[in-house]
């Protein structure tokens, strides 16, 4: 579903991601740590279209299109969809609004009516039950006075509605509560499935263990270091990034040897 | 957003620039004593009418442009303006909407307004003014049932003159500043209502006003006197042909709520801004002042101005009455070289009289908005109140916002306040919308309106859908 390679992006002539590899396939989940700094919400960002950074060498293929020169909201409408670490608060547009709004294009671009009021409501009761939401957050102006934990609920219920192909969440266990993470765990398992694939960037190994990774990745200084699968997440928990510290001077030395 | 791509998007057409094949009857340019006795008599107004006038006359002569604004503009040569142009079908005036103009009815089809009462909005009454007449009102025998007069100031002067010479003047005097004594001196038409005692007129009243003759300018003067108990809600509508000269639009609005009386005034300007470089456009020069005469009278005026080269217009009142309440909700948007200075005046005198300021300004493109605004306590406003709110929304960097408040309490029981903010339309928002799938534009004109919303929801319904259309329109995908 998404093939990275060699894939090279800088910030204001700051260069971030160095020579990233990355395969992902539908149905499975990667989670992706690593140090701050190491480049994770870069990835995220560029994948889902940024402007502000420049992707400077490599490409990146999904679905078999060249993605990087597509708009966001193309890439959006293809399935793509980034949970922000910060969701943005848009004063005077109700959630609800920009929830249909969003629903009505990403349909319109797969071919599909869009939804009348009530169809779109019961979509959305559905959902907001799974996140355990209440509804009067539907008509809140978009994260505007959201809690920490309300904001990054609400990025999961986009998602759920949304049914995207490629889903990216981006730190969304920061800041959460273990209740809260429970919850928003639960919502993310639910839309695991074997047509869909997920990015997870985290810090901690905590939200794996509710969402339980097919692969973890250490990214340390634009590029990814080191692959494994879940233990290496409970490896790193233990020892830490220094102990890759330690070891990716070995492992850049062995690359560069073959 | 890149520069480019922004610029693209600002480049949005005005809709209403088309130009009607009218034949018109016109007064020569220029202003003198004899253009206005040459008005007057192509109105055949009474004397009194005439007098007023050139007294006004006389006291513009006196007076000079006021420079105090942040507009900039070239000095307007007032003796190369035609003062009167009325379609020439309208010499014998036609005595119902059957017989006026079909090129004229047709102007007004195109814009949105059909004056045919079949095809009206259900609930709305409208008076159209074309550059210097009214060319019909439609609904005058329906409301006429209820005892209220609504129609044009011209046959409000003829058939009711006695409350035309009481009120006419009396909230803006010709002396009050340079361009109400000009409007003063050469009004041309515009709307009357009166509404009796203790009647809720039942349907929306509009005028909706044209420019259409070249090098005209127009001025109208719109008075509405709401008597004890009674309850209107009126709302205006302009637009004018794209043309590289600027025209000059200078009116006068004048409203009286008497004893509990109910005004709400509703604005949707949209008058030609001039093009992308700034060529041509409205100067708008407006004077609209509300008075709360009564006790607990109620005055609010909501407008919307997105067009205009020059918005120059603080709607304002005056609560003389105890417990009156003044209310002021305005959207002003400035795109390309648009350069608004709007805000409001609120005069307490009555005791506990309460006011609102809500002002939103955008500014695109290179815009200039300015909000400037007064909430004066006089001694006598015991227990005054005012809250006002200003916020400035830029889109881009070449843009700019200004907030000109300026307040004035002589009673110590008063209390006042004041909140202003300014914000970008963000690079993170927009990126945010997209990543859901929307597109710039939309986006822009979501969170525009969103911004706008506080104000929208003050105008009638049929008003604000056309409000938020206007807003996506006149932006369409400004980005910044």
């Amino acid at each position: 579903m998404l093939k990275i390679s060699n894939l090279h992006a800088s910030v204001e002539d700051k260069t971030i991601l160095r020579g990233l590899d990355l395969t992902v396939n539908a149905g499975e989940v990667h989670a992706i740590m690593g140090p701050n700094g190491s480049g994770k919400s870069t990835l995220a960002q560029v994948l889902a279209g940024r402007e502000t950074f420049q992707v400077t060498a490599g490409e990146v293929l999904y679905q078999g299109l060249d993605l990087l020169p597509l708009a966001p909201e193309i890439r959006a409408r293809e399935g793509i969809f980034l949970a922000f670490q910060y969701p943005v608060e848009i004063p005077g547009v109700s959630n609800v609004y920009l929830l249909k709004a969003a629903l009505n294009a990403v349909r319109q671009h797969r071919g599909l009516a869009e939804l009348d009021a009530m169809e779109f409501l019961a979509l959305i009761k559905q959902k907001m039950a799974l996140m355990e939401m209440n509804d009067d957050l539907l008509f809140r102006a978009v994260n505007e006075g959201f809690s920490g934990g309300e904001k990054k609920r609400n990025e999961i219920l986009q998602m759920a509605i949304l049914e995207p192909k490629l889903a990216i969440l981006d730190e969304t266990d920061s800041g959460l509560d273990i209740d809260a993470l429970q919850v928003v765990s639960k919502g993310i398992n639910a839309l695991r499935s074997p047509d869909r694939a997920m990015i997870l960037v985290t810090h901690y190994q905590r939200l794996l263990d509710y969402v339980v990774p097919d692969f973890v990745h250490v990214l340390s200084q634009g590029k990814i270091v080191r692959t494994g699968g879940k233990e290496l997440a409970l490896e790193l928990e233990e020892r830490g990034y220094g102990w890759l510290e330690e070891t990716a001077p070995t492992a850049a030395h062995a690359e560069a040897r073959s | 957003m890149s520069a480019t791509q922004l610029d693209e998007l600002i480049g949005n057409e005005y809709q209403h620039g088309f130009v009607s094949d009218v034949a018109a009857d016109s007064v020569p340019r220029g202003l003198s004593e004899d253009t206005i006795r040459l008005i007057s008599a192509h109105k055949n107004e009474p004397a009194f009418m005439l007098e007023w006038r050139l007294k006004a006359f006389r006291h513009w002569l006196t007076m000079s442009e006021p420079t105090w604004s942040t507009a900039r503009y070239p000095a307007i040569d007032y003796q190369n303006i035609i003062y009167y142009s009325a379609p020439k079908s309208m010499k014998d005036r036609p005595q119902s909407l059957a017989d006026v103009d079909p090129e004229l009815l047709r102007t007004y089809e195109k814009l949105g307004v059909p004056l045919k009462e079949s095809e009206m909005l259900a609930g709305v009454a409208v008076d159209a003014v074309f550059d210097s007449v009214s060319v019909g009102t439609t609904f005058k025998a329906k409301l006429g049932e209820l005892g209220i007069i609504f129609g044009s100031f011209s046959d409000a002067v003829r058939e009711h003159p006695d409350l035309v010479q009481q009120y006419l003047g009396s909230v803006v005097p010709y002396t009050d500043n340079f361009f109400a004594a000009l409007n003063a001196a050469v009004f041309s038409d515009g709307s009357f209502c009166y509404i009796p005692p203790g009647v809720r007129c039942p349907m929306e009243l509009s005028t909706y006003f044209r420019i259409n003759a070249k090098d005209t300018g127009q001025f109208e003067r719109t008075l509405i006197i709401a008597d004890a108990g009674a309850y209107v809600s009126y709302l205006e509508g302009c637009t004018a042909p794209m043309r590289d000269e600027n025209q000059l639009h200078a009116a006068v609005v004048e409203l009286i709520a008497l004893d509990h009386a109910r005004i709400k005034y509703s604005t949707v300007q949209n008058w030609y801004p001039g093009d992308q470089d700034g060529k041509g456009g409205i100067y708008n020069f407006v004077t609209k002042r509300g008075d709360c005469r009564g006790i607990r009278s109620h005055i609010s005026w909501t407008q919307v101005e997105t067009g205009s080269a020059i918005t120059w217009k603080y709607p304002s009142c005056i609560l003389r009455g105890d417990d009156s309440i003044g209310e002021f909700h305005s959207v002003a948007l400035t795109n390309n070289y648009q350069q608004a200075d709007t805000g409001s005046k609120m005069i307490h005198i009555g005791r506990n009289t309460r006011s609102t300021i809500i002002s939103k300004g955008i500014s695109a493109g290179h815009g200039q908005n300015a909000y400037r605004g007064l909430v004066k306590i006089l001694k006598s406003a015991e227990g005054a109140r005012n809250y006002s709110q200003c916020d400035s929304l830029l889109l881009g960097d070449q843009c700019g916002a200004h907030t000109f408040p300026y307040i004035e309490v002589k009673n110590p029981s008063a209390r006042v306040e004041h909140e202003a903010s300014t914000s970008r339309i963000g690079e993170d928002q927009l990126f945010y919308c997209q990543q859901r799938g929307i597109s710039v534009e939309d986006a822009v004109s979501m969170i525009v309106n969103g911004f706008c919303k506080e104000v929208f929801k003050e105008l009638p319904m049929e008003f604000a859908v056309e409000a938020q259309k206007l807003m996506s329109v006149s932006l369409e995908g400004t980005v910044g």
